[in-house]
């Protein structure tokens, strides 16, 4: 008991120090300074003057509306096309096993972005289709990327967050009775559509509530994306404020930290409006429900739903073929539809290119996963002699909640003051705050599920508890483990603002060369990056599904199953 | 959650438990394994041949488990999951291995060392299971309803060969059941709770 509770200790402290305490700091740290205090520029009194620089800044007011607008608008469509996806599935023969989304699930947001603008541009596949049907021969002449309404960009959003919203609903509704229920429902007089509402929505919601915030703070902060797709000026909030770190100009760290704030207060704000619409629609429903209306037939809706599921799925697929398209592509014009020659000249010296991001990339990869898998094994191990702290398990979905601009710059500051910034360690350690939790989340089902008996007879058979890890519980769940490494690895390699930030711009990687290249550069060599950044996920994912099975080849009871 | 009970199983001799669900049973017999989950908290004491071992850990107390299920390891092979529970002072490679096949030969299981324990019969993978616990040397056996996911025919065989086993090696068991026939069998004290 005593070294179930020292490890208990051990793991809570590591979390704690490691994990938490950057983000308190780091926000601290920029709250203090959205209030006037710096004491790098000999700034130690309160004052708002960094708020009225900011209120200040041109197009502010703009910014602020796109954020809005962008986040919980494409959070809110993405959530009513996977529920509808999902609500049709469920009168079929289920959503099923939704394996044909680990694609759209691996694939990292700044390549998707990528894609969708070879897709989307004026001189997109899109537009090169449209010019086919009515013989034009030049690019319309309208900003079909980086519209002023950040358009693209929530197409952007809807695209990316769509897979994992339907995942995390498919997985929701998996530990529901749904198809007995909706039976219950219908033989009582209720359409399916009515009944699905009615009966299986309410018990889905608080199973997926935390996952949608965190779509909802990311649509809200997004970083990558709103520079590819989105307006460039005024851009969204969280660009803007990016922008004002990155100037040469000291003093503009005070404006900055303030919509730094502003953009954490913006995400706390929308995710209470959402708290208290989902309270409002409970007392609706209380009155609702019980008045037995048997009301019509919502069909087409779901039909609807469905159809621009799969319509968004099939844009986010030319996205993708896109990539490689245009990194191999050399004469492409406008408006054929097919390359006319072809090159490999993009990717011809990665000495000079891409190698050296590339290897940056998997570095990271590789050290932020394996560190974020050790303490989530440790932690789950922890968990085996002790009653489960939900409070603790709380905080793991912290880091996903806070915007990652609220704290990543007052946090580069004591990296700075520890000389860390701009080395590996740094951005390995930041990129882990974020991956620490999506492994965790992936792992502690599985994890949780392994059978307790056979622990015990191990332990009666005279293994010890490192002996029960290492020889039973960690084989038997090589295939969820590496599914969440594999996720790790996706994180990581998708991650911008962290290496950014931390890597002090002195570490390039795949995300930040394409998000920088994104704007002008070579279509080709943007492609190049893409295509890398995309495939890395891919590997990892393939291998988390290609090993175990060859691994447990000759075990049939752990063979099955999968991502 | 039952009454303070006092039981003494002789080595070699059966004890059965037996009562109606939810009174404890399986709960006692974790009690006195080691293997209690957190949130149960047991009063008394737990002797194995005068050595008292209540406030040691499972893996030392030297008192082997058996569920209704097998419980064969899933990602070992049948012979693997003899050799992990083949006590450790037995050494060398050789010597296991022929520990081992000795082991599944008496269980009628001979030549099946690199078999996947999910292509085994019911009956293949209790017995198999019976080895794995016996090769760890247990001076003590818990038996939760052993026998019950059994057929008839196969149940008075797979006990025949438990106690036979057991009463050989003078190993001191201890069965929950809810089956009178395996308390007749077991012609030993019978306590119900």
């Amino acid at each position: 008991m005593s070294r179930g509770r020292a490890l208990r200790g051990l793991v809570l402290g590591v979390v704690g120090l490691g994990l938490i305490a950057p983000i308190a700091l780091g926000l601290g740290q920029s709250l203090q300074a959205a209030f006037g205090i710096l004491p790098a520029l000999d700034l130690r009194v309160w004052s708002l003057e960094p708020w009225r620089m900011l209120l200040a800044q041109p197009g502010f007011g703009s910014s602020l509306q796109l954020s809005l607008l962008t986040g919980l608008g494409s959070t809110l469509i993405a959530l009513v096309l996977a529920l509808g996806f999902c609500a049709a599935g469920s009168f079929g023969r289920g959503p099923g096993r939704l394996r044909w989304l680990a694609p759209f699930l691996a694939v990292p947001h700044a390549a998707m972005a990528v894609g969708l603008a070879f897709v989307l541009a004026p001189s997109g596949w899109i537009a090169r289709g449209l010019a086919l049907a009515f013989g034009w021969n030049r690019p319309p002449d309208i900003a079909s990327v980086h519209d002023a309404w950040g358009l693209a960009l929530m197409l952007g959003l809807v695209v990316k967050e769509l897979p994992f919203l339907l995942l995390v609903i498919a997985s929701g509704l998996a530990q529901l009775p749904v198809a007995r229920q909706i039976a219950a429902g219908r033989a009582l007089g209720y359409g399916p559509g009515v009944a699905w509402i009615k009966l299986i929505l309410p018990q889905l919601w608080p199973l997926i509530r935390l996952p949608v915030w965190v779509v909802l703070a990311y649509g809200l902060s997004v970083v990558d994306m709103a520079i590819i797709l989105g307006p460039s000026n005024p851009p969204s909030l969280a660009v803007a404020v990016v922008r004002l770190f990155s100037q040469p100009d000291l003093a503009m760290i005070l404006p900055a930290s303030a919509g730094a704030m502003l953009q954490a207060a913006l995400v706390v704000v929308c995710i209470a409006a959402l708290w208290g619409a989902e309270a409002a629609l409970r007392l609706l429903g209380r009155w609702w429900v019980p008045r037995g209306g048997r009301g019509m037939s919502w069909a087409p809706g779901l039909r609807l739903a469905s159809g621009a599921v799969w319509a968004l799925m099939a844009l986010a697929s030319l996205a993708l073929v896109s990539l490689l398209l245009w990194s191999l592509a050399w004469r492409w014009s406008f408006p054929l539809i097919w390359p006319e020659s072809w090159s490999a000249a993009a990717w011809a010296s990665p000495s000079a290119t891409w190698g050296a991001a590339l290897y940056n990339t998997v570095i990271l990869a590789a050290a932020s996963t394996a560190v974020s898998l050790a303490l989530a094994v440790l932690w789950l191990e922890a968990e085996a002699d002790l009653p489960r702290a939900p409070w603790a398990e709380a905080l793991i979905y912290l880091p996903l909640l806070m915007p990652q601009i609220g704290f990543l710059y007052g946090l580069n500051v004591w990296f700075l003051r520890a000389g860390l910034s701009g080395g590996y360690l740094a951005v390995i350690w930041a990129q882990a705050l974020l991956v620490f939790p999506y492994v965790m989340i992936t792992l502690s089902e599985p994890w949780r599920s392994v059978d307790p008996r056979l622990l015990r007879v191990a332990a009666a058979l005279g293994a010890g508890r490192w002996r029960r890890l290492l020889g039973l519980r960690l084989p038997i769940l090589l295939r969820p483990i590496l599914t969440a490494a594999a996720i790790g690895v996706a994180v990581s390699v998708a991650q911008y603002l962290p290496t950014l930030f931390m890597g002090a711009g002195r570490i390039a990687t795949l995300t930040t060369e394409a998000v920088t290249l994104a704007s002008g550069a070579d279509r080709r060599v943007v492609g190049v990056y893409a295509s890398l950044q995309a495939a890395l996920p891919f590997a990892a994912y393939a291998a988390a599904a290609l090993l175990p099975m060859w691994w447990h080849r000759n075990r049939r009871d752990l063979r099955g199953g999968g991502v | 959650m039952f009454a303070p009970i006092t039981l003494r199983v002789a080595a070699g001799g059966v004890a059965v438990v037996m009562g109606p669900s939810g009174v404890g049973k399986s709960t006692l017999l974790d009690g006195i394994g080691g293997h209690l989950a957190h949130g149960f908290l047991a009063q008394g004491r737990v002797l194995i041949a005068d050595r008292d071992v209540t406030a040691l850990p499972a893996e030392t107390r030297r008192i082997g488990v058996m569920f209704q299920d097998a419980l064969l390891f899933p990602h070992l092979s049948v012979g693997d999951n003899l050799a992990f529970g083949l006590t450790p002072t037995l050494r060398g490679r050789s010597q296991r291995r022929a520990a081992v096949e000795a082991a599944l030969a008496q269980a009628g299981l001979a030549g099946m060392y690199l078999r996947d324990p999910a292509t085994l019969s019911g009956g293949q993978r209790a017995r198999a299971a019976l080895m794995r616990t016996l090769l760890a040397e247990p001076q003590a056996l818990l038996l939760d309803e052993p026998f019950s996911k059994l057929d008839a025919s196969l149940r008075a065989e797979m006990r025949q060969f438990v106690f036979d086993h057991a009463r050989a090696r003078g190993i001191a068991v201890l069965m929950v059941t809810h089956d009178p026939e395996d308390a007749t069998a077991a012609g030993g004290i019978v306590v119900e709770l």
